[in-house]
């Protein structure tokens, strides 16, 4: 059984379609990564996932019993608003200390429980919102650019201790991410997204496919591509379709 | 006790200072102080339509603060800034409800008393219905404090918590509204916000937990209307400016509080 399925998802805001015929779904313990340029709706599709936008056409559905941990991109907590590490992670429910305490231990900061939310770094912080998608023992983990803002060596160990936690939790992990490397060398599966599922398979498949190599180049110059993706690459396969606008009707 | 109205009087600054604690912290967590000001100022609106219609004066600036709310919170996002849509709102329910004020013919009403407000006239009743409105209000943000606390946070983290950041939203609109309706006689229309706002501001510097910011708060809101009472006696100023006179001294005294601990 899936944990997740997203079945012909389609996601407006306003007049503008970002993500259309979206088909997609996570099996138990495997790490898919969703790669694509700014603007491909990747974010979008995550929100769909946790139900904070709903789809203009498809569905998600959730496997019976599946429990969905949570990391948003690192998000800013205003200085007036006194939170201790502690605090945060019983949010929105009463949780146990041992049960922080271990949430933390896994998530690599141990001693960060009484720490004020609004003075950790960009790195503890990201760990600590790993550690609140930990608390509910999820089978599947969401990401989202989990590691935006950290700098090359503070990425590298986050990405590590993401391995741990599948590796001790055995938990599926669906994670969005820029960092081209990171996404080629861990993941199960990889997909390629732009406005729809462009490519996807493991990553040596989705690494050789010419849809990817258009979005992203070829070799190691594949990051920069990212900023300098056009619109008007060609699908040698299937009929895809690039028009937006009609894609919406 | 309740024949003297200097107790009165304190047991209505108490009462509203009570709800305007927990409330002002969301309002300064979120951003929303010009909102608290806002809906304060349509609430004139709601005293010449009171006035209008003769119906209680808690109800009709209850009804247009709630409209006003709920109409920036259908608005909002659709084209306008927030504050753009507010100062539109606001200050045309306040001249609207100024121009309505003049309509009404052969009552002659004292209108700096809704401005500034008349704490020292307080009656039963409205003691009553002050201390009514605040334990609802408390009672409505205390049952949904840690939704609205995880709203206040992130959204998305609401949404994937199974919580409805818009609904959420809406508690604190309506409890906005009751609290400015109660207040209304304790501060008026212009100190309201102020009653929100700075009790929670002086309480930030003190507190490491929400809960702890709006414990502090209530009380810094409780002390400053019994001093600032006392004050207004003694020195026969203004009753309701001189309690938010306290508060503003607290803050500051608070804030200096905080650069001493920084700067150790």
């Amino acid at each position: 059984m899936s944990l997740i399925q997203v079945q012909d998802l389609t996601v407006s805001y306003g007049a503008s379609t970002v993500l259309s015929g979206v088909s997609l779904h996570v099996e138990p313990g495997e790490i898919v990564t969703i790669v694509g340029p700014n603007g491909s709706g990747k974010t979008s599709l995550l929100r769909a996932i946790i139900g904070a936008v709903k789809p203009a056409k498809g569905r998600v559905i959730h496997g019976s019993g599946v429990k969905i941990g949570y990391v948003p991109q690192n998000l800013h907590i205003d200085e007036t608003l006194p939170i201790t590490v502690s605090r945060f992670l019983k949010l929105p429910s009463y949780v146990a200390v041992v049960d922080i305490s271990y949430a933390l231990m896994q998530a690599g900061v141990p001693d960060l429980a009484k720490a004020q939310l609004s003075q950790l770094s960009g790195g503890q912080f990201q760990r600590v919102l790993l550690a609140r998608a930990l608390i509910g023992k999820p089978d599947l983990l969401l990401l989202d650019e989990a590691t935006q803002g950290l700098d090359q060596r503070g990425s590298a160990s986050f990405y590590q201790q993401i391995e741990t936690v599948r590796q001790d939790t055995g938990c599926a992990i669906l994670m969005i991410s820029h960092e081209l490397h990171v996404v080629m060398s861990a993941s199960d599966r990889v997909i390629c997204l732009n406005g729809h599922v462009c490519c996807e398979g493991t990553p040596a498949v989705v690494a050789s496919a010419p849809e990817y190599r258009a979005l992203f180049g070829t070799g190691t110059g594949g990051a920069l591509a990212l900023y300098r993706h056009e619109h008007d690459h060609s699908h040698d396969h299937g009929d895809h379709n690039h028009d937006h606008t009609e894609a919406a009707e | 006790m309740l024949d003297d109205f200097m107790v009165r009087a304190a047991l209505a600054g108490i009462g509203v200072a009570f709800a305007a604690a927990p409330l002002g912290c969301f309002v300064v967590w979120r951003r929303m102080a010009y909102f608290g000001d806002a809906t304060a100022h349509a609430a004139i609106l709601g005293v010449a339509l009171s006035l209008a219609f003769s119906v209680s004066i808690f109800v009709g600036t209850m009804t247009v603060a709630l409209l006003m709310a709920l109409v920036v919170n259908v608005l909002s996002g659709r084209g306008y800034a927030m504050d753009t849509l507010l100062g539109v709102l606001a200050h045309s329910a306040l001249a609207f409800g100024l121009v309505a004020v003049s309509f009404i013919s052969g009552v002659r009403i004292d209108l700096m008393a809704y401005l500034f407000g008349d704490i020292l006239a307080v009656s039963r009743l409205d003691l009553s219905i002050i201390w009514g409105g605040a334990a609802l209000v408390v009672a409505l943000i205390g049952w949904r404090w840690s939704a609205l606390l995880t709203s206040t946070l992130d959204e998305d983290l609401a949404y994937a918590s199974g919580i409805n950041p818009k609904r959420e939203q809406l508690v604190l609109t309506v409890a906005l509204a009751i609290t400015v309706a109660v207040a209304i006689k304790v501060v008026g229309v212009l100190l309201i916000a102020a009653m929100l706002i700075i009790p929670a501001a002086a309480a930030r510097p003190l507190s490491r937990t929400p809960e702890g910011m709006a414990i502090a708060a209530g009380l810094i809101g409780m002390l400053s209307a019994i001093i600032g009472l006392r004050a207004a006696y003694v020195l026969d100023t203004p009753a309701g400016p001189s309690i938010v006179c306290v508060a503003a001294i607290t803050f500051v005294a608070t804030s200096i509080l905080r650069g001493f601990r920084h700067t150790r």
